[in-house]
């Protein structure tokens, strides 16, 4: 299951849709809203979707985390709309017989959703100024996407 | 001429002013087409940094664009 959602991420309910008795193993990822990014104080967070795309590719990346680990079930949502800080963002979660697998599957689904899946992040700073954020490079700071036309 | 739906997000709606719009065009390819609407829009993102989807899946930029589809040109994005 991968899910766009305009409403608050309910990590309890979404847990109780993945749990069965064979999982001796749960593993989720909460990404939340953080008051500051590359030396910025951040106010809040607009989440844009393509949504048709987004629920697309983020159901490919659950079948392929099935077909790749030893898991039971998975599932992600990804909020859309205006978020505070402190907010959930995305929401991922696998159950598994093992951690292990439920480990890396986990942290598959959330690295392949920020990379594939088209969802844009607008930073509103405290200054008053806004801007789209792009998919840093391994190791850097998220990045404004394009400076704004004068 | 090709009737092609074009629908904007993030960076690429704000400068284009609106989230889609209907246009005739003689582009045979979303790279073409995507030329086109820089001259039109301004846009300031090159193409090498964009991706784009016809009909709601990626798609090549030298893919044949046909009549009546409806194209995404999609900016960098980052999710979660």
């Amino acid at each position: 299951m991968f899910r766009i959602s305009s409403t608050a991420l309910n990590p309890d309910a979404l847990r109780r849709e993945l749990l069965d008795s064979r999982a001796g193993g749960y593993v989720s990822f909460e990404g939340r809203v953080r008051n500051r990014n590359a030396g910025r104080e951040v106010c809040l967070l607009e989440y844009e979707v393509y949504g048709e795309l987004a629920e697309k590719e983020g159901a490919r990346i659950i079948a392929e985390a099935q077909r790749k680990f030893a898991i039971f079930s998975a599932a992600c949502a990804h909020r859309r709309g205006r978020l505070k800080i402190g907010d959930i963002a995305v929401w991922a979660g696998v159950t598994a017989e093992h951690r292990g697998a439920a480990f890396a599957a986990c942290s598959y689904i959330i690295d392949e959703t920020k990379k594939r899946v088209p969802i844009w992040k607008k930073e509103h700073y405290a200054t008053g100024s806004s801007d789209w954020i792009s998919q840093p490079a391994p190791g850097k700071t998220h990045k404004p996407v394009a400076k704004r036309k004068s | 001429m090709k009737r092609i739906q074009v629908q904007y997000f993030a960076v690429l709606r704000e400068q284009a002013g609106c989230s889609e719009e209907k246009i005739k065009t003689p582009a045979d390819t979303p790279a073409a087409l995507y030329q086109e609407l820089c001259r039109r829009h301004g846009f300031t993102l090159p193409a090498g940094g964009l991706k784009v989807a016809i009909n709601d899946d990626f798609a090549a930029w030298d893919a044949p664009l046909k009549d009546g589809v409806r194209v995404v040109f999609i900016p960098p994005f980052a999710g979660g």
